[in-house]
């Protein structure tokens, strides 16, 4: 899986519940993996000043994110034995309790895969460039903050 | 001899515009007096926290030449 083509992450909308369990189903025919970690990232309703958050609008500055995601993948490779990892994450409006990001790591053994998963998920909060805009019901908004 | 400058999030937000070129000789020669030339230009700016990347790398300073794009960046909020 290494040194491929950057694998395109951003998707328009929230992630499909569907499309994580046809990526379950898409590598049953790896027999070679063993253990695979998942993290979802779902939209919190958070209650701000007596305000909910009705969903989180999405945007990034897209080719410099494309870039860190891919770096994140290369340097998770480098670090960690895995057999297949995969990230995608929304862009545009994803409403409370919807996902926003889906990372997918496999490996043959589930310290690796769990590892991978955390650090992967942990650099993306951290180095990617992607905005999120919190709608509250009344219309407002504010900017979220990774904590 | 210019640069695009980029906003994004809140920082597009204060400024009203998402992207704009502007020549060199207008805002200097370096990354320091490229931020002075948009507080200036853009007072809401100041309050507002935000990282700069010039052709998609960060950085917080060094010069700029002709053809650079240069980032105003606010917190990340991925994930």
């Amino acid at each position: 899986m290494k040194n491929k083509e950057p694998k395109k992450v951003f998707m328009a909308g929230p992630i499909p519940p569907e499309k994580i369990a046809k990526s379950i189903a898409n590598h049953q025919s790896k027999t070679n993996i063993g253990a695979h970690s998942i993290f979802l990232g779902q939209v919190r309703a958070d209650e701000i000043d007596g305000k909910k958050v009705n969903a989180i609008e999405y945007s990034a500055y897209e080719e410099m994110a494309e870039k860190a995601f891919h770096e994140i993948r290369e340097s998770a490779f480098s670090q960690f034995d895995m057999t297949c990892c995969h990230i995608y994450h929304s862009l545009g409006t994803v409403k409370a309790g919807e996902l926003c990001l889906f990372v997918f790591t496999s490996s043959a053994h589930r310290k690796v895969a769990i590892e991978a998963c955390n650090y992967l998920v942990e650099e993306i909060k951290a180095k990617v460039p992607v905005f999120g805009k919190e709608l509250f019901e009344d219309e407002s908004h504010q900017w979220k903050v990774n904590q | 001899m210019s640069i695009t400058i980029k906003y994004f999030g809140a920082i597009a937000e204060a400024t009203g515009v998402t992207e704009e070129k502007v020549a060199l000789e207008e805002v200097g020669n370096s990354i320091e007096e490229l931020r002075s030339y948009c507080l200036t230009k853009y007072g809401d700016v100041g309050d507002l926290s935000f990282q700069v990347a010039v052709n998609q790398s960060l950085t917080t300073s060094g010069s700029l030449k002709d053809g650079d794009e240069v980032a105003f960046l606010p917190p990340f909020a991925g994930g």
